[in-house]
């Protein structure tokens, strides 16, 4: 007997793999919230990885793309899950809840695809950092759980090349668009890193948190630059 | 500054409580304040002393960025809050908070029908000889809330701290302004998740079971509201917490209109005291269920075809009244809403308030349902219907929740209730004998 990792239901029977896309792995839940999980399949766009009904690019990308400083800065994006209503559920329990273990549920996806997202495999894993005021309300940073599940499964070396500066730490879901593109990079170097790189976080919203970090990589002489997100 | 009121009676993360470092600082230092490791380990096995989870499945890992050691936190109580090994719980170890005396808090103007009057007193004597417990059996649609005011008055009188606990928020919202209006100088607090009435200093707490967790010893009176819908027997954490919460001496009063087994057990062998309150407020007898057998029921339903006996009901039954018709599973919902030009809510519903509220507007005819209606929601006049009455999610309680849905209003206080099934079970029996029962006791009155 076992508990389902979300909703803490017994889990009675064995899982059953009905999902196309699932990979062969336990995930830890019962088979209604399995069943929510909604992976990114299909046509996506091929910048950011989000999914889409044609083969298009979004418009988020089409205006990174436009942006004479940011454009080609991140070679692409990709994402496993849809933001759906479940899995803003599960994000808000595992981030700001806390619920560290509920890491578990995206590693058999993370392990299984990773290989098949990006034209390399000698990147160094670099999370997108936490300021310390949150990191230590939260008392784990999620990007951080990302990237060492990575390592694990794919042995590559996580390196914590950034930082975040304080005065930037309020909630981006509070500003306007508008001022979200024209907000200042909130990142800082603190180590010389000049390797292919994958930055990795929970959640690509419009991109900014990724092409902020990825354009200070650039500067310091990073050639690839790809990222990984759960959701898209 | 008395930090009594705001600390008396709770356990506390440090993350929960509103004061500053050098204030807790202080309030160790005076002895005021105490402080719990938060989870514990016995002999390998770890308890957490916050929600008394003792299941090792639910703890797990963490690499804590706060102490910068991997240690464990609690997964059975994160809904209300997280629980680190590294982090304390604080409880307060001062002196003991003063109400404000109060002679006459009850500005209640109503009265009381003989029934309810009789259980009011029975409870205020319950608390008076601090008798440990008290069961009021009351019918669906008697007035219960009405009863507490005499011994809410009482215990206000005497400083006494007072908690309403009940399985669900709609309840806790629907109690906070009748209770304010009836107790106006009274410090009252509404707690569950996300409420805008918490002020962490109440004398009298309306909450839901799980806010408990932050109270030890605080009550003096604890009532119990649907005792009979705690699922205690699933789960440990709110029979935990309910008792934790009570002051060694205090009384506990437990309102059910359907008493589970070992309730009624412990009745009928004089271990739990016990109030009927077997007639509704406006005073007319609950409708008996008419039961009425269909050959291949289940199939029907399942296929989305008629069922003869409910469209004979529709035919006949008063246009006047609204319909609610339940059934068992929610793949039926669909099928059933269609065939009828119905609407269908179930448990999940993202609209489910909007729905149910054009129901009691009356904007909507019938409404099919599956059991999340069975308790709670008022209508003031309907019809009830069971289709497959028989299957197991209606056992006896909910049968005679669902019939209770009918008669609520003294303007029309008949109301059918019909129960469509493919062979009688025990619960539909016993069911009907107890409404029956209840019929008889109030007749007697
Ligand atoms: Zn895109
Ligand atoms: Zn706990
Ligand atoms: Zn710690």
């Amino acid at each position: 007997m076992m508990y389902c990792l979300k909703c803490q239901d017994w889990i009675s029977q064995p899982v059953t793999w009905s999902t196309l896309f699932l990979p062969n792995e336990q995930t830890q839940l019962c088979d209604s919230c399995q069943s929510q999980l909604k992976r990114i399949a299909g046509t996506i766009c091929e910048r950011c990885g989000r999914q889409m009904p044609n083969e298009t690019m979004c418009e988020d990308c089409n205006k990174w793309q436009s942006n004479k400083k940011y454009r080609d800065t991140l070679l692409f994006n990709r994402s496993l899950f849809q933001y759906t209503p479940f899995m803003q559920e599960v994000i808000t329990q595992w981030k700001y809840r806390g619920d560290y273990q509920l890491k578990d549920i995206f590693s058999p996806y993370i392990k299984k695809e990773i290989r098949n997202f990006y034209p390399t495999k000698s990147f160094t894993i670099v999370p997108i950092p936490l300021t310390n005021e949150r990191l230590h309300d939260r008392a784990f940073n999620q990007a951080i759980a990302i990237a060492e599940i990575i390592a694990h499964h794919h042995k590559n070396p996580v390196i914590h090349a950034l930082s975040r500066n304080v005065s930037h730490s309020e909630k981006q879901s509070k500003k306007s668009r508008q001022q979200r593109i024209t907000t200042k990079n909130p990142f800082f170097l603190t180590k010389s890193l000049e390797t292919d790189v994958l930055l990795v976080d929970d959640i690509y919203t419009t991109g900014m948190t990724i092409h902020h970090a990825a354009k200070l990589l650039q500067e310091a002489g990073c050639a690839h630059i790809y990222s990984f997100t759960l959701v898209r | 500054m008395n930090f009594s009121k705001f600390l008396a009676g709770k356990l506390l993360l440090t993350s929960e409580l509103p004061l500053t470092k050098p204030t807790i600082d202080y309030l160790f230092r005076t002895n005021q304040s105490k402080q719990l490791p938060s989870i514990t380990t016995k002999y390998g096995r770890h308890q957490c002393n916050r929600c008394g989870n003792r299941n090792q499945q639910l703890f797990a890992d963490i690499p804590c960025a706060r102490c910068d050691h991997p240690h464990l936190y609690c997964r059975n109580c994160i809904q209300t809050g997280r629980v680190l090994q590294c982090d304390i719980l604080i409880v307060w170890n001062g002196s003991k908070p003063a109400w404000p005396l109060q002679t006459q808090p009850c500005h209640w103007t109503g009265t009381l029908t003989p029934p309810q009057q009789k259980a009011a007193d029975a409870i205020e004597q319950t608390i008076e000889y601090k008798q440990k417990e008290l069961l009021i059996w009351a019918v669906c649609g008697s007035g219960k809330t009405e009863m507490l005011f005499p011994a809410i008055t009482k215990a206000i009188t005497e400083s006494k701290r007072i908690c309403i606990a009940t399985p669900r928020a709609d309840v806790v919202r629907e109690l906070f302004p009748r209770l304010k209006q009836a107790f106006p100088d009274t410090e009252i607090e509404a707690l569950y998740a996300d409420s805008p009435d918490r002020t962490d200093k109440g004398q009298l707490i309306i909450s839901t079971t799980h806010q408990l967790i932050r109270y030890q010893e605080a009550f003096d009176v604890m009532i119990i509201d649907e005792i009979d819908a705690f699922p205690f027997h699933h789960d440990k954490t709110l029979a935990y917490l309910t008792t934790r919460a009570c002051k060694k001496d205090a009384t506990s009063i437990y309102l059910t209109a359907t008493p589970r087994p070992e309730h009624k057990q412990k009745i009928s062998h004089k271990k739990l005291p016990v109030q009927f309150v077997p007639i509704r407020f406006h005073g007319q007898p609950l409708p008996i269920p008419q039961l009425k057998i269909e050959i291949n029921l289940r199939k029907k339903l399942q296929k989305g075809t008629e069922s003869k006996a409910l469209q004979q009901f529709l035919t006949t039954r008063p246009e006047s009244r609204q319909l609610l018709i339940f059934v068992p599973k929610i793949p039926l919902l669909k099928k059933v809403a269609e065939r009828y030009q119905a609407i269908a809510v179930h448990a999940e519903d993202p609209d489910r308030k909007e729905k149910v509220e054009q129901f009691r507007q009356k904007k909507i005819d019938i409404l099919v349902t599956t059991t999340i209606l069975e308790r709670g929601v008022t209508f003031p006049s309907v019809d009830v219907v069971i289709l497959d009455a028989g299957h197991h999610v209606f056992d006896e309680a909910a049968l005679v929740q669902i019939a209770g849905r009918a008669g609520r209003s003294p303007d029309d206080p008949g109301g059918n209730v019909l129960f469509i099934h493919q062979g009688k079970t025990n619960a539909m029996e016993d069911a009907i004998a107890q409404i029956k029962m209840m019929n008889k006791k109030g007749k007697k009155l």
